[in-house]
């Protein structure tokens, strides 16, 4: 018998979710890149001003937020697992548990922007601000739509339907929502960790 | 392993990954030598989206092109942001 015939036959390669949902994550991917690039380009330029901003940030809050927004991502993954077999409920209560990660993200971030304007930062106190308030303000926004996806997947499957296109509904808003959590990522360590 | 394990196994990485590079911006394992530092948690930063990449996102099993797209995006976008970085260190 030839070696191969021996071997399990590996699986079909597969796209989770849409092919739209994709090409919309590839855009987020490439504008988000710009917007890293930028910041790091004009960092480099102005090292003292924008260390000594990143200082008055509240590293624990973003690291919370990391752990909430990883968590949150875990709970998805686990979500579309547990659809794939079948187990609807199951699938239905992971993604509260990712939602409620998400509010928290939002709660945070809300006591967080509260604390810097409290203290007399804003958009337009410097530019470490400027990108600050701005960055994050769009990953809120991302957030806050993820949260809309995330309950949207919620009320089709709680309705105990998992069938091929559910699963692959559920893939698209579980994609999109990995690529939240994905930007939130690489924001921790451009404005709150790099030294 | 299940894939349901493997899944909560990249969760418990990521989270260690975020303190140890927490940590290293506050002086652990480089000392004075915050360059290296940064190149450190701009590294596992990446490392860390990988793995959102592949094990969260599927890219693991998805079509080869799309991998590569994400996995050569990782790499260069990385190195784009450590060399601007010390342009300016």
């Amino acid at each position: 018998m030839r070696e191969s015939t021996l071997k399990p036959q590996a699986a079909e390669p597969h796209l989770p979710g849409e092919t739209g949902v994709w090409m919309f994550i590839i855009g987020d991917v490439v504008i988000f890149s710009l917007f890293f690039g930028v910041f790091i380009y004009y960092r480099a330029a102005d090292v003292a001003l924008y260390a000594a901003s990143q200082l008055t940030l509240n590293q624990v809050l973003g690291a919370f937020n990391t752990v909430l927004l990883l968590s949150s991502s875990w709970f998805v993954a686990l979500a579309v697992h547990a659809a794939r077999h079948a187990r609807a409920r199951l699938s239905a209560r992971l993604l509260v548990a990712a939602a409620g990660c998400g509010i928290g993200f939002v709660i945070v971030k809300y006591f967080e922007w509260s604390e810097k304007i409290g203290a007399g930062y804003t958009l337009v106190t410097n530019d470490f601000f400027m990108y600050y308030f701005l960055l994050t303000g769009i990953h809120l926004l991302h957030v806050l739509i993820g949260i809309g996806v995330l309950s949207f997947l919620w009320s089709v499957i709680v309705k105990g339907d998992t069938s091929e296109n559910t699963i692959v509904v559920l893939e698209s808003g579980a994609s999109f929502w990995h690529l939240v959590d994905i930007l939130w990522i690489a924001l921790f360590a451009l404005l709150y960790l790099m030294r | 392993m299940t894939l349901n394990s493997r899944i909560t196994y990249i969760w418990i990485v990521l989270i260690l990954a975020t303190f140890l590079s927490w940590q290293f911006g506050h002086g652990f394992g480089f000392g004075e030598d915050y360059r290296s530092a940064t190149t450190a948690i701009l590294v596992i930063t990446f490392i860390k989206i990988r793995f959102v990449f592949l094990d969260f996102m599927e890219l693991r099993a998805a079509p080869l092109p799309l991998r590569l797209a994400f996995e050569t995006w990782g790499i260069g976008m990385c190195a784009i942001l450590v060399g601007l970085y010390w342009t300016g260190a």
